[in-house]
């Protein structure tokens, strides 16, 4: 008996220490920087890959009415305090403008009315959430090439950054901001547009109010809300961290199309 | 009296030794940090979006009284699983989390890093198996080792397998130069249809992936099913791990080792001029 049971005492302990071994390596590896660069770098080669199989025109599924979600789930900011956007929010959005700037040779500062009378897009499509979840919507919103077209980029802008009016953490620097961009291939996409309806309503504050961004072959993250502003750059190290969006500044993958 | 003799006979090439080591490294953190994926959300649905009153598998913990208890549903189910599932993590690591610290890469609950480590060992997966099925479709292995003979399906053969696995009784001599039905069935069935799942399901869960290959939707019925069939799939390769290293282990260990090291697999052979003795129990037995 007691044989068995120090032997047990003896496996338990061993089990535990071999145990809590195996899980300090891990951390410990996982933790490392250099490992944690050496595993990131499967991220240019994804982006490189996917742009190599699907063309660039390629539309995401769009379904039909029956498949759209009962309650579309806002997920990150769903009802922002910053004191600007409340303002906003009292009036109706009535003086809200869609600033667009940066390298554009004609800035262009467009009320929801003018952002109505733009080229537009209507589509039933899938969002997915980096965390796993699908949620179907039906949104309607101005395309964003024909807008780029409008305010004429220059040769040298690469990328469409998108300032939002919440703050999603706070921070002393103001890197807690939201902010997100994505490359001028999905710019110019014919499904990405700056959406101001959902399912036939305007959009509800929870869901981005009075505007979001839809870029339908990439993950949630990237679907910017209450946008404010749009930049055109060459590129965004100067921008909050650097890293070209919210969730890419906390080690998300700026690439989100997997 | 002449011995059973012991012969290396040459069982696995070099490329079917170096995938498998690399298939090991990466099967294995692409399982940890698929797990912290899932943790993220940790529910499963069918069809194309999330139905979220009706997972037929979501993991989440409770409060009842002063502690936390992880529950488990599945399907009409319903299990405590606290420790486990759920609910886990002692002291001031006790945590609301679908899979405990201990099997999640990284431990504590990080997507951002999870994905990171899940692309990257997905990618080295996915080159591993390319040059798995290159070679040994060109070289003839699977044709010739993995895929059964009409010998090996004929019901009498596929009987006979079953009990004496069950038995844990293996192959000796000539037999054992070659796998047996049942190891052919489950080897195929890894590399013909759970890996490559893997990789179809994973690309399915890619919105990018979707707008370039509508089929892929199509095939697995929708982004939801998709992640359903990985992580059904990823069980069942768990599921033949488990059984494989018990077989590895129960079936002379060192022997099966140095095969997948070295190539060389050590079988017993009768002599030439005792074959006729062999089948005698009494010899056979004095054999050993």
């Amino acid at each position: 008996m007691t044989a068995t049971s120090n032997r047990r005492g003896w496996l338990k302990a061993g089990g535990a220490a071999l145990g809590g071994l195996w899980l300090a390596a891990c951390d410990r590896i996982g933790q490392d920087p250099k490992v944690l660069k050496v595993v990131s770098s499967a991220e240019g080669l994804t982006r490189r890959a996917q742009r190599l199989v699907v063309d660039r025109k390629a539309l995401a599924r769009e379904f039909t009415p029956a498949d759209i979600s009962p309650v579309f789930k806002p997920n990150g900011s769903i009802d922002p305090q910053d004191a600007d956007y409340l303002a906003h929010k009292a009036t109706g959005f009535a003086d809200y403008r869609l600033v667009v700037d940066g390298l554009v040779d004609h800035p262009l500062s467009l009320s929801l009315a003018d952002l109505r009378a733009q080229p537009s897009r209507t589509q039933i499509t899938r969002h997915d959430c980096v965390e796993g979840w699908s949620a179907i919507g039906k949104w309607t919103g101005a395309r964003l090439g024909p807008l780029l077209d409008k305010a004429g980029l220059k040769k040298e802008a690469r990328y469409i950054v998108f300032h939002c009016a919440d703050t999603l953490e706070q921070t002393l620097d103001g890197s807690g901001q939201y902010y997100e961009s994505i490359d001028l291939i999905d710019a110019h996409h014919p499904q990405t547009i700056l959406a101001y309806d959902l399912n036939d309503k305007p959009l509800p504050v929870a869901n981005g109010a009075p505007l979001r961004l839809r870029v339908e072959r990439q993950l949630g993250y990237k679907q910017a809300k209450y946008i404010m502003r749009l930049e055109a750059v060459a590129d965004f190290a100067h921008i909050a961290r650097g890293g070209g969006g919210f969730w890419e500044d906390r080690g998300y993958e700026w690439y989100a199309g997997i | 009296m002449a011995n059973a003799e012991k012969v290396l006979v040459y069982r696995h090439a070099g490329v079917t030794r170096v995938t498998h080591w690399i298939n090991v490294v990466a099967l294995t953190l692409l399982l940890m940090s698929g797990l912290q994926i899932f943790n993220a959300h940790p529910a499963l649905y069918w069809g194309a979006r999330s139905h979220f009153e009706q997972p037929w598998l979501s993991m989440t913990g409770e409060l009842r009284g002063d502690s936390a208890v992880g529950v488990t549903r599945l399907g009409g189910l319903k299990f405590t699983t606290t420790g486990l599932f759920g609910v886990s993590g002692k002291g001031e690591m006790l945590a609301y989390r679908g899979f405990p610290r201990w099997v999640t890469l990284p431990a504590s609950q990080d997507l951002a890093d999870g994905r990171r480590w899940h692309f990257f060992f997905a990618w080295l997966f996915v080159i591993n198996g390319l040059v798995y099925w290159g070679t040994n479709l060109i070289n003839g292995h699977i044709r010739r080792d993995l895929v059964p003979t009409g010998k090996d399906l004929a019901p009498s053969n596929l009987w006979h397998e079953i009990v004496t696995h069950a038995q844990l009784k293996f192959p000796k001599g000539e037999e054992a130069r070659h796998y047996n039905v049942l190891q052919k069935g489950a080897y195929l069935s890894v590399v013909l249809i759970l890996l490559p799942l893997m990789v179809l399901t994973g690309l399915t869960m890619s919105p990018s992936m979707d707008a370039g290959f509508h089929w892929l939707l199509d095939l697995f019925g929708g982004r939801q099913s998709a992640r359903s069939i990985h992580f059904i799939s990823a069980a069942l390769i768990v599921a033949f791990i488990v059984v494989h290293l018990v077989m590895v282990l129960v079936s002379g260990v060192w022997n099966n080792i140095r095969s997948m090291i070295t190539g060389r697999y050590a079988i017993e052979v009768e002599p030439q001029d005792a074959t006729g003795g062999a089948a005698e129990p009494a010899l056979q037995g004095a054999a050993e």
